[in-house]
């Protein structure tokens, strides 16, 4: 008695101590937690890009509907109202305001950001030369435009300036703002101070977008009003959150009022019902306490995984309340060890998901172990005690009688089993080549509408075009900015040669203080430059004291402070420097976009080459694509080679308990046709099997171990238990209940699983079923 | 010579006959719209001893897009529609938004507005006087207040019939850029 008392103190204090843990549990939605934690430099670059990088905090907003002028309206308002708002750093539609803003930073720090200002420049020759070029240009088209710079600036350092960091046509203008290239979209891009994991903060910003728009096409007829498109990584990441929590609600009560609903009807008696959510409750609790201990937060999809906890762990009750009848003492003895080795087996495999190598699935895995086992312990030590004695259960015998006549039958036709497996591997390798899909995209929850917006958009603006970035880092800022100058260098030869049009490099909007320092220290003391002037100016238009304001601000530029990336900051320079230098786990990184002559792909072999020469240690050029498509590949691989360790784990426990070649046979062959026909059902429906699947096909092994686990015993045993029969089948209808509706799920992710799960399970009881007697 | 343009500028009243002229101008304007024309420019610069020459070729296109395509003393070209300004120098394009420039949107749309002959368009903007006969005439257009690119002072166009011969930018610091247009073999085809 004492014993049971202290079961109930630990379950209690265990109880208390989880939902400490719960308490101060976040939990996350972020969809990255699915990409793995790369293996290589350059890819674990690209998913701390993905993670954090300005790219994926972009938002792209389109404007269809209506006509040009109205939808250029719309953007004007919207770019006015939206620039003014705090929670973004930028926001550009292409037209007046948006190309002039960073000008005033520009022209104020102009000698320390100049490419064109060396000693060189400012002597006698140099400053003939060059203000020489300024008075000719005031020839050109435009030259009254620039007429205004000549006093303080004959030298053209704001237009050398302008030149390097803006080579681009850009995008197509309609109307006098951004479009698509048909025109038939007005196009604006924001950038939220948020990064795209903080998807608060991005959901936020959605919300000040759609207010904006609200607000710019308030007053058109309802006709005549446009419509918004929304996309960007963040804004999928705070849509695929909104579905997950939508569906992880719905799925869970949907599943539980279902699940509940079979043990009413099984036992007719709502007090077992309750007392058989003890084990399922407890086991819930425990897994995402342990993921949040393990992890620091929780994933939705953890948590949408968690219905999937209620089918395998309410059979350990009904395995305890429809097996123990009258005789509970007896369950302890006779059924027990075979729950437990159900569980040892079950936990075998979700142990393959920690080395699969995606914290997703490590969350799942650990959420799995921490979960059933804590589920079984309750079931065997905590809730005989809380059973009164004379719980009154419907007796199940009756049923079970039938189910053992429908067993042997089934058994009769075990031959059958072999014709289905070989027809499922039939099925299978026709599909070879299209059985597995490696693609990162079909996890993702977002329609395939909205990721085609996405890429036109994305094309309209001429973003897509980073297929070869070269990132360059340093210990810290001022290292990566040097490595990424002698980059550039080199990167210039390339494009004086001819070989590449252009690129954008951090060091061009802030140059690293030993440049800087250099440049500044090229101008002249004011005394020494009035006097090179006046020589340089001999016989020109220009008289060199009209240049005194120039004298002026050479002078404030030599003794004035250097330019920091808090003056950048929040500048349109610094909204353009935001996603090029970056703070990484263990320095600065420093990212260079390269751009390829029109019409021509990138030479990546040149590109290699030209970052060699530059001499710059671990410089990186990253082929963008090509190592996304390699992370996937590889973490797939790892993933298939986990669950095959998994299953030998499996196998090796089974053998230990079993001890015997043919018993562990049988139950393998079970289990092994219904892996087979779940993965033919996917496979023959045409749907390739991803990762998630996969999963799935580890929990139809970790469930399916159960039923052919009891079917062995009650072979051994020889024994008619009608008994056993009923809590199986019952078990067996939870699991197809609570994953069937899980498959309903509009997530593929939870899909994916659910299906697997309920097809697995129902073919792994009646290929057990077959194969006992 | 500016004051002495300035003073017939002024005395120059708009009776009831002025306007008829005026729109008969734009009337014949509309119906002949010119094609391509050399220039010759000389910028005055206050901070410049003397004037920046400059010569080349414009190209106007109905209803709202000019070229500017200037071969001395360097090859380079702008080209401007209602929203866009696109320029073109040692192989390098760039495009920027007109609203951007105020004044470079101002005077680029009192000469489209004028070669349209959209009088109700230039109007918006403008005030416009006109002096002579339509064989020699004298186009003055001063910005309205309020409009955008005050920093134009007046732009006087010069002409005979519906050829322009003259365009004469005033900034309000007294620089200006004078432009001498010769009409390009073809001028003389009449559209209708």
């Amino acid at each position: 008695m004492s014993a049971r008392r202290a079961a109930i103190a630990v379950w209690l204090a265990g109880l208390a101590l989880c939902a400490l843990q719960l308490a101060r549990t976040t939990f996350v939605a972020d969809l990255s937690v699915f990409l793995p934690s790369a293996p290589t430099a350059p890819q674990r670059f690209l998913v701390e890009q993905l993670r954090e990088g300005a790219f994926s905090r972009l938002m792209l907003v389109g404007i269809e509907g209506s006509d040009a002028a109205t939808r250029a309206r719309v953007s004007l308002a919207m770019g006015a109202a939206l620039s003014r708002d705090p929670r973004f750093a930028s926001v550009t539609n292409g037209t007046a305001g948006s190309g002039r803003r960073g000008e005033a930073l520009v022209f104020e720090h102009r000698y320390a950001l100049s490419p064109a200002v060396t000693p060189g420049r400012f002597s006698v020759d140099g400053l003939r030369a060059s203000i020489g070029e300024s008075i000719e240009r005031l020839a050109s088209p435009a030259g009254l435009a620039l007429k205004d710079l000549l006093a303080r600036d004959p030298t053209g350092e704001t237009l050398a300036v302008i030149d390097a960091l803006q080579n681009e046509e850009g995008p197509k203008r309609t109307e006098g703002v951004w479009s698509s290239a048909d025109s038939r979209r007005a196009i604006l891009l924001a950038r939220p101070h948020a990064p795209a994991s903080d998807l608060d903060g991005q959901s936020d910003a959605m919300g000040a977008i759609r207010d904006a728009f609200t607000a710019a096409s308030a007053s058109l007829s309802r006709d005549a009003r446009p419509r918004l498109l929304l996309t960007g990584p963040g804004v999928f990441a705070v849509e695929s959150r909104a579905m997950i929590v939508h569906d992880v609600e719905r799925l869970a009560a949907a599943s539980a009022i279902v699940v509940a609903i079979l043990l009413l009807v099984a036992y007719r008696s709502p007090l077992a019902l309750l007392l058989g959510l003890v084990p399922v409750v407890s086991g819930a609790v425990a897994g995402v306490a342990a993921v949040s201990l393990a992890f620091g937060s929780v994933h939705g999809v953890t948590l949408g995984f968690g219905t999937t906890l209620i089918g395998e762990a309410v059979d350990y009750a009904i395995y305890y309340f429809v097996q123990s009848g009258e005789a509970p003492q007896d369950w302890r003895a006779r059924s027990w060890p075979t729950v437990r080795l159900g569980v040892l087996t079950s936990i075998a495999g979700f142990a393959a998901l920690l080395f699969a190598g995606l914290p997703g699935l490590a969350q799942l895995g650990v959420y799995s172990i921490a979960g059933l086992a804590v589920a079984a312990a309750v079931t065997r030590f905590v809730l005989p005690s809380l059973v009164p004695a004379q719980l009154a259960l419907r007796d199940l015998s009756a049923w079970g009688t039938t189910l053992g006549l429908i067993a042997k039958r089934l058994g009769g036709a075990r031959w059958a089993l072999a014709i289905v497996a070989a027809l499922c591997i039939g099925v299978l390798f026709a599909h070879r080549a299209t059985l597995w899909d490696t693609d990162i995209a079909s996890l993702n929850p977002v329609p395939a509408e909205d990721r085609r917006i996405d890429v036109e958009l994305r094309d309209a603006l001429g973003a897509s075009d980073a297929r070869l970035v070269i990132a360059a880092s340093g210990p810290d800022a001022q290292a990566a900015l040097q490595a990424a100058e002698r980059i550039d260098a080199s990167l210039d030869r390339e494009v004086a040669a001819g070989r590449l049009a252009g690129y954008e490099s951090p060091a061009l909007f802030l140059p690293s203080e030993a440049t800087q320092r250099a440049r500044l220290a090229s101008l002249p003391p004011a005394a020494e430059l009035r006097s090179r002037l006046a020589e340089a100016l001999r016989g020109a238009p220009l008289r060199a004291e009209r240049l005194e304001p120039f004298v002026q601000d050479v002078e404030k530029a030599r003794t004035g402070p250097l330019l920091t990336a808090a003056d950048v900051g929040d500048s349109a320079l610094g909204s353009a420097l935001d996603g090029m230098l970056l703070r990484t786990a263990s320095g600065w990184t420093a990212v260079i976009g390269v751009r390829p002559l029109a019409g021509h792909a990138l030479d990546s072999r040149a590109l290699a080459a030209a970052v060699g020469a530059a001499g710059v240690r671990d410089a990186m050029l990253i082929d963008v694509k090509g190592e996304v498509n390699r992370l996937y590949a590889g973490y797939f691989g790892r993933a298939l080679v986990a669950s095959a360790l998994g299953v030998a784990a499996i196998v090796a426990l089974l053998a230990v308990a079993l001890r015997s070649v043919r018993a562990l046979a049988r139950v393998m062959a079970s289990l092994a046709a219904a892996v087979l026909l779940a993965a033919a059902w996917h496979a023959g429906t045409g749907t390739a099997l991803t990762l998630l699947h996969l999963v799935g096909l580890l929990l139809v092994v970790a469930i399916g171990s159960n039923y052919a686990l009891f079917f062995e015993r009650l072979r051994e045993t020889r024994a008619e238990s009608p008994r056993t029969l009923a809590s199986l089948a019952l078990a067996n209808a939870t699991a197809i209940a609570s994953f069937g509706i899980l498959a309903l799920s509009a997530i593929p992710v939870l899909h994916a699983i659910g299906l697997t799960v309920a097809i697995g399970t129902a073919a792994a009881l009646v290929f057990a079923a077959m194969l006992s007697s | 010579m500016r004051s002495l343009l300035a003073v017939l500028a002024f005395a120059v009243p708009a009776p009831v006959a002025a306007g008829e002229s005026l729109a008969q101008l734009f009337d014949a304007i509309a119906k002949h719209p010119p094609q391509e024309a050399a220039f010759t420019e000389k910028k005055f610069i206050a901070l410049l001893d003397k004037p920046v020459e400059s010569s080349g070729v414009l190209i106007y296109t109905p209803p709202d897009r000019m070229e500017k395509r200037t071969l001395e003393p360097r090859r380079e070209s702008l080209i401007l529609d209602r929203t866009t300004v696109v320029t073109e120098r040692a192989g390098k394009r760039r495009a920027l938004a007109l609203a951007d420039y105020p004044e470079m949107e101002s005077i680029f749309a009192g000469l489209r507005d004028t070669l349209r002959g959209d009088l109700g368009a230039l109007t918006r903007r403008y005030s416009a006087g006109l002096q002579g006969d339509m064989g020699q005439w004298r186009l003055t257009l001063r910005p309205l207040p309020g409009a955008s690119g005050e920093k134009v002072e007046r732009i006087e166009l010069a002409g005979s019939q519906w050829h322009v011969r003259r365009v004469e930018v005033v900034l309000g610091s007294g620089e200006r850029s004078v432009m001498e247009i010769t009409p390009l073999a073809g001028e003389a085809r009449d559209p209708r």
